[in-house]
């Protein structure tokens, strides 16, 4: 089956343009077209055949990554994508981070970002046509030096070959005749059996710069006389300045200036150490705000009840009330779940240079329109003044895409502020206790099961903050009132349930929240996955067997959970003192079942031997790249699962570093073996899928152990003890 | 004055000797590819030698170094550290890659006194690094197959 893509030139300007509204100009005009040759910077002369791709007359063959590196490859995936098809000599692949450009702008997202586990799956057409546009004007280019009809000529890594002579050009000799060729209007791209890097475990491109340290993160940008900066924010969330006095912070050898931002006091030195003791030195006086009582226990009894009124409806199915009476058997239970930091390996940083007539950022971002635009509007700088620079990002799982900006506001308002470059830095203190946490929530789900010991109704009160409500993503995110990132997981749930109610409380504002790894399916997949386990129970059914049943219908369900079995020996015997548990779940259009094998060494302590991943991600761009995912998915959600929570007394935040807010260690680490699903359905995410069915998957084991069903995370040391 | 050296280079610094050697690297320095992640010693990002010992250089003064040899990501010995890098090559380990020079400074010690270590003389060596990526595996792999390159 050949696919045939027509590029409609006006679309991509149009889509472009749309949500930068005429404020950007295009750097690389346009996004496909008619090709530009460029001399930047006495580069080699290239052929720049569209916004994403550079071929030098060196061979060297630049793809432009609209996607942020964060870990997830795209650095490497997004490359593939376009070399695959432009049947490029992969040895000469080089990557360059993009400007901020409207034709680099998220199809889905219409911002230039990165998130949604969405960098391949948004760009597998785009990309792919981006490199046979190419390679279709290489071939025209070598057609007309030979003077033969284009259909006598072929490509293959890096050259154009003509099949009747036999004579081959190396596309980096074709660069000038190349760009006088206009770009086709139709290209056909490859039949997927003829790919020769799509679907190959290649090497990662950036590995070499991210092991010898000269991989550039953002907090280790130079540029001249770039000072350093620590803010002082506000102890309790919503709280301002009242009064402060920086005579001391001063003082400090090494400070050079203190100023009031938006969010706080900067203290600017010519360097960490320096800044740091300034910060400690400055004496502030708080107004706390409404926030200054806040408690996670008075904030639990709160959703409690909250859980108590109706809300807002985000599925029904059937008629729960009238078939209660039916079941043989009810289950009701109530779920408590944490706020959760991201807490990226690389606390988070920006610097900014802002001068009269221009502003240049450097930032590892996940949203780089939006920190545009932002820079745009503190400078008042007119959008051609301000450059954002996309460094490699040292982790981000959602916390580097910031709705409010707020880590590059503070650096430009800084550097605007002090008339020089600055850099600033967070702590890992200003970063566990900086908000933008994953919310907590509260459910209560009472369910009952009928004779033949299948689910009959399910009602499902989901209590937690938005994000959306009040922003920019709301006519996004919020519909008929429901924020679909709150009910994610739960309201969709797969099982086929015949009476089902979920619905929505919004719990009150305020603690700053974000997406976080997985967003809703985090929190919402561990009630699902548990909650069916223990109906499984009830009904004194396999677990596995019983989810097997209630998603007949679920085929790509189905395959993953089968296969999962079949892998993990489900159901044969497991050395003893050890058990099975078993999760599935779908979110950001993959499927993903782990089998977890636990044990409890002793009261209070728990091993996780083995995780066995399956995932059906649809068409695989690079299998490595998804066993890394994996793996990864597997050590955050356990991280959650065994410490992850961010609470709260007097106001604040009781965690400060990775001593209290633990990330899991290389002692802890399990064997994970993952599985692909061959497959050429929809292709899906691949960052954040295998983070929801961890922590149920662990629990679902540790309950064959202990006789408890955990419903409260993380795991308590009560969880953790065998039943005699 | 304090008078230290890095990765070879003699150097006289007018610093603060309570400075955390990690801020006279990068800040005074410019080398950048030991990393900060916690500043109190819990993630070994900033790993790097002094005198051929593993240490935290976020909470270890200046002044602790004062007449010493510091070896940072920039300057290991090629004999130790390329089949390090062949390794993590060869088993795709890191992820955003920003804990990994901390990683490969840890490794470094582990295989030097240890050259044919277990999975469980690799985390007790390396359990004082986190990667919030988690990249663990594929680190023990490249350690094992770090440790046969060097044979
Ligand atoms: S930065 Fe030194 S141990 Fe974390
Ligand atoms: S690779 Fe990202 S923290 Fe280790």
């Amino acid at each position: 089956m050949k696919e045939i893509n027509h590029i409609n030139r006006r679309q991509f300007i149009k889509t472009g343009s749309a949500v930068g509204g005429g404020l950007l100009l295009s750097f690389y005009l346009p996004a496909f077209g008619k090709a530009i040759k460029t001399a930047v910077n006495n580069a080699p002369a290239s052929f720049i055949p569209n916004a994403f791709i550079r071929i030098g007359a060196d061979d060297i063959i630049t793809i432009i990554c609209n996607h942020s590196e964060m870990g997830q490859g795209a650095y490497t995936s997004v490359p593939m994508m376009v070399a695959e098809e432009l049947d490029a000599d992969w040895s000469k692949i080089r990557f360059e981070s993009a400007p901020v450009d409207p034709v680099y702008n998220h199809l889905g997202f219409g911002m230039q970002a990165t998130g949604g586990s969405s960098s391949t799956l948004s760009e597998y057409d785009r990309l792919r046509n981006a490199g046979a546009t190419a390679r279709a004007m290489l071939i025209a280019a070598a057609a007309q030096t030979w003077k033969v009809d284009p259909s006598a000529c072929k490509t293959e890594n890096g050259k154009v070959i003509n099949k009747v002579s036999g004579k081959s050009l190396l596309y980096s000799e074709l660069v000038e005749k190349a760009s006088l060729i206009n770009a086709p209007k139709l290209v056909q791209l490859k039949d997927p059996k003829d790919f020769n890097i799509i679907g190959k475990p290649i090497k990662r491109l950036d590995t070499p710069e991210k092991i010898n340290g000269t991989g550039i993160f953002g907090l280790d940008v130079k540029v001249a006389g770039l000072l350093t900066a620590l803010i002082a924010r506000p102890p309790v969330f919503g709280g301002k300045v009242k009064s402060f006095n920086a005579d001391k912070a001063k003082a400090i050898p090494g400070v050079k200036h203190v100023v009031e931002i938006e969010r706080g006091i900067a203290v600017v030195a010519d360097g960490f150490w320096p800044a740091k003791l300034g910060r400690e030195a400055l004496e502030i006086v708080w107004d706390e705000g409404a926030l200054k009582d806040l408690d996670s226990i008075t904030q639990r009894k709160q959703y409690a009840a909250l859980a108590k009124e109706p809300g807002v409806s985000a599925r029904k199915e059937g008629d729960v009330a009238a078939s209660m009476a039916g079941a043989v058997k009810k289950i009701d239970a109530t779920y408590e779940l944490p706020y959760l930091a991201h807490a990226p390996m690389e606390p988070l940083n920006c610097v900014a240079d802002v001068k009269v007539d221009s502003c240049e950022i450097w930032v590892g971002t996940q949203f780089q329109t939006m920190e545009f635009m932002n820079a745009v509007q503190i400078t008042g700088l007119k959008p051609e003044q301000v450059k954002v620079h996309t460094t490699l990002l040292g982790g981000g799982f959602g916390r580097r895409g910031v709705l409010d900006c707020h880590f590059v506001r503070e650096a430009v308002q800084v550097s605007k502020a002090i008339n020089a470059p600055v850099k600033v830095i967070w702590t890992r203190e200003d970063d566990i206790q900086g908000g933008y946490y994953r919310p907590a929530a509260h459910h209560v789900i009472n369910a009952g099961i009928d004779a033949s010991g299948m689910p009959l109704f399910w009602q499902q009160q989901i209590v937690c903050q938005s994000f959306a409500v009040g922003t920019v993503m709301e006519a996004m995110m919020v519909k008929d009132g429901v924020d679909s990132t709150a009910v994610e997981g739960a309201a969709d749930m797969a099982y086929n349930v015949p009476n089902l109610k979920v619905n929505w409380n919004m719990a009150p504002g305020g603690v700053p929240t974000l997406w976080w790894r997985s967003v809703g399916h985090s929190g919402n997949a561990f009630v699902t996955e548990t909650f069916i386990d223990a109906l499984a129970h009830a009904a004194g059914k396999d677990p596995y067997q019983y989810r097997l049943a209630l998603l007949e219908k679920h085929l790509r369900h189905k395959r993953v959970l089968v296969m999962a079995a079949e892998k993990s020996n489900w159901g044969k015997p497991l050395p003893a003192g050890r058990a099975r548990g078993i999760a599935i779940h779908e979110s950001f259009g993959s499927y993903v079942a782990h089998v977890a094998e636990v044990s409890i060494p002793k009261p209070g302590t728990i091993k996780v031997h083995k995780v066995v991943s399956v995932i059906d991600c649809g068409p695989v761009v690079n299998p490595e790249t998804i066993r890394a995912q994996i793996e990864g998915c597997v050590v955050f959600g356990l991280t959650a699962a065994l410490y992850g929570e961010i609470s709260f007394e007097k106001g604040r935040v009781k965690q400060r570093n990775f001593y209290d807010y633990k990330i899991l260690r290389m002692n802890e680490m399990p064997q994970v073996e993952v599985h692909i699903v061959p497959s050429t359905e929809k292709m899906g995410g691949v960052g954040e899928p295998g983070v929801p069915p961890v922590a149920p998957a662990v629990a679902n084991a540790l309950f064959l152990l202990t006789g408890r069903r955990i419903r409260k995370l993380p795991f308590a040391k009560e969880d953790l003890v065998k039943k005699v | 004055m304090i008078n230290i050296k890095v990765n070879g280079k003699a150097y006289q610094l007018a610093v603060d000797p309570s400075t955390p050697i990690l801020w006279v690297l990068r800040d005074t320095l410019g080398l950048m590819g030991t990393k900060f992640g916690c500043g109190v010693a819990q993630c070994g990002a900033c790993t790097v030698h002094l005198d051929g010992e593993g240490i935290r250089s976020c909470i270890s003064p200046v002044s602790r170094a004062a007449g010493k040899e510091i070896t940072t990501i920039e300057g290991l010995d090629v004999k130790l550290g390329k089949p390090l890098e062949q390794a993590w090559i060869q088993e795709d380990v890191p992820q955003c890659g920003y804990c990994q020079s901390g990683q490969i400074m840890a490794a470094a010690i582990l295989l030097r006194d240890n050259p044919n270590p277990t999975d469980q003389d690799i985390d007790d060596g390396m359990s004082g690094n986190l990667c919030r990526c988690g990249t663990y595996q594929r680190i023990r792999k490249a350690i094992h197959v770090a440790a046969k390159l060097r044979t």
